[in-house]
């Protein structure tokens, strides 16, 4: 598990965002972190319903020895706090996810949603406005009429960039439950949406209707067994999606089949020896993100304690499995009583598929290379906070003794969890959340 | 969000884990911790995943509120100062009834975020 040497990245601080202090305002913690396509911008939603987006400078060719930093383009709140008067229920402003549109032109788009309502937002720079009123100042004030002797034709001049930022669609009053994942079509026209117990089709341009397409809604709620936890597009075809349940389960299901996609066209499910089922199998099975491979083979899965690769062509078991921190095993009654254990992390691909990432606790995160079969535990701190300096390999020592710079399970911090990881589609350039700090990282250049 | 009994004795506690690990060595880590659960907790249910589960994951975000017990409570108080609910100020359901002053602030941030510098460091 050595950083560096051969093929290896080695990767090195580069920047670190947000408030230093220990005092976390419930609002400034970060809820989703997601490149655009180009990986040029990165936008991150925080509990406040805010959402703030950096642009990458461009490659300055002094400092040829690293790749441009992310400064802030825009922020703007996305969402508020909501409360629905007929079913009594408060509704979180917390961005559960972003997802950037393809760029089309000059404009940048993204969705974002909270538990009930999605939003498609335009960001628009303005670098020009126009001057030479007739009727009005330059400051703004209205010019006297009888002043007014000659006409003049307004003329744009180049002004300070504003980044402007509106809502261009409201998608809403299509959940009764809380929306835990969007996801673009590669159609580029459509996109779906899902919660516990239901998945809806938004065409981008329509706001008054969606198409049910997924319902696991039981006739008595009383025999109710699972949720969806996560749903995705296939990337290539625009007719396949998956979404995954609490039970460990994932369901591929095509469009063009039915209407509606109850029954699934692949069920994904590992497996279990039921002689080592215990109280915690079922909890801990429970898939908190599944994401598709950029080439659209593979997808994957990840569940409380691995990270699941499989293959598209076969769903009796996944095709690699790693281990995050198979260490907490032996600490599950803990974790349940803290609600730890219901922690839902995220993963993700690099641009090429050959490594994925995920996070840990004691802001530790992980990274698997499927290739080389090495991985790598990193840790997300200001304590390693000089540009360009490698960052250090960290270890857990599960049990015995402990050697020197490892740390024992006792010790991690359970409050510093790295739940949303993102990796730039092209580069290796990654971003990682802590709880309210947005840590990036890129390989060690030259 | 889970289903927990809250019969914990700290005093006990390490004296009874110790114990249980010495025991169940050699058993599977997960169904020691499982044993280490029924132990504090006997009355936990069989099936955790089971609906309880579920259905408080999706009631999330429901409040309560009785105008009846609110007008109620508002008249015992005329003549003395209305509860303030203390340092849990979200728990204005069941025992508590809410005063207008207790109800947590649902106006959103107007701070910017400090991931785009909005507050000095």
């Amino acid at each position: 598990m050595r950083a560096g040497g051969g093929n290896d990245i080695q990767w090195c601080f580069s920047q670190v965002k947000g408030a230093v202090d220990d005092d976390v305002a419930e609002a400034d913690i970060i809820s989703t972190v997601e490149f655009n396509h180009s990986g040029e911008l990165l936008a991150t939603g925080d509990k406040g319903g805010r959402v703030v987006i950096f642009q990458q400078e461009q490659e300055n060719k002094i400092q040829s020895h690293s790749r441009g930093e992310y400064n802030v383009y825009s922020t703007f709140q996305s969402h508020e706090p909501e409360f629905d008067y007929l079913k009594s229920l408060e509704i979180e402003e917390k961005i559960n996810k972003i997802r950037w549109l393809p760029q089309k032109n000059a404009a940048q788009f993204l969705l974002s949603t909270n538990d009930k309502t999605i939003k498609l937002w335009k960001i628009s720079e303005r670098d020009k406005r126009p001057e030479g009123y007739n009727l009005k100042e330059e400051d703004g004030r209205y010019r006297d009429p009888t002043t007014v002797t000659t006409l003049r034709v307004p003329v744009f001049r180049p002004m300070d960039l504003m980044v402007e930022a509106s809502p261009r669609r409201i998608f809403a009053n299509a959940h009764t439950y809380h929306i835990n994942s969007i996801s673009i079509n590669s159609d580029y026209e459509t996109y779906l949406s899902a919660d516990d117990l239901r998945i809806n089709l938004w065409h981008l341009e329509i706001t008054d209707r969606s198409f049910n397409i997924v319902d696991i809604k039981p006739a008595n709620m009383e025999e109710l067994t699972e949720v969806i936890t996560a749903a995705e597009f296939h990337p290539n075809s625009c007719n396949t999606f998956v979404y995954s349940s609490s039970k460990g389960t994932i369901r591929l299901c095509d469009m063009r089949a039915s209407a509606l996609c109850d029954r699934h066209s692949k069920l994904f499910e590992e497996p279990e020896d039921p002689s080592n089922r215990s109280f915690f199998s079922e909890i801990i099975s429970s898939i908190s993100d599944v994401k598709f491979s950029h080439s659209g083979r593979y997808m994957m899965t990840r569940d409380y304690l691995s990270v699941k690769i499989w293959d598209l062509n076969m769903e009796n078991r996944p095709v690699e499995t790693y281990q995050v921190h198979e260490y907490l095993r032996s600490k599950l009654c803990s974790l349940y009583e803290n609600d730890c254990i219901f922690d839902k992390f995220e993963c993700c691909w690099n641009g090429s598929d050959s490594v994925v990432m995920t996070g840990s606790y004691n802001n530790f995160f992980r990274m698997f290379d499927r290739n080389t079969k090495r991985d790598i535990t990193l840790e997300a701190s200001r304590e390693n906070n000089k540009p360009r300096t490698v960052l250090k390999p960290r270890k857990v020592c599960a049990s015995g003794k402990r050697k020197k710079d490892e740390i024992s399970v006792d010790s991690l911090d359970f409050n510093k969890k790295i739940l949303h990881t993102a990796w730039h589609p092209k580069e290796n350039i990654i971003a990682v959340a802590t709880t309210n700090n947005l840590y990036i990282f890129q390989d060690k250049v030259n | 969000m889970s289903q927990k009994q809250e019969e914990e004795n700290p005093a006990e506690e390490t004296g009874e884990e110790k114990q249980d690990t010495q025991e169940k060595e050699g058993i599977l880590p997960e169904r020691a911790e499982e044993a280490k659960l029924k132990a504090k907790y006997p009355s936990l249910g069989q099936k955790p995943g089971g609906s309880d589960f579920l259905m408080k994951r999706l009631q999330k975000g429901q409040k309560y509120f009785d105008s009846g017990d609110y007008n109620m409570a508002k008249a015992k108080m005329k003549n003395k100062q209305l509860p303030s609910a203390g340092p849990d100020k979200s728990l204005v359901t069941g025992d508590h009834i809410p005063t207008p002053q207790d109800l947590p602030q649902r106006k959103s941030s107007l701070v910017t975020s400090k991931l785009a510098g909005g507050q000095v460091e």
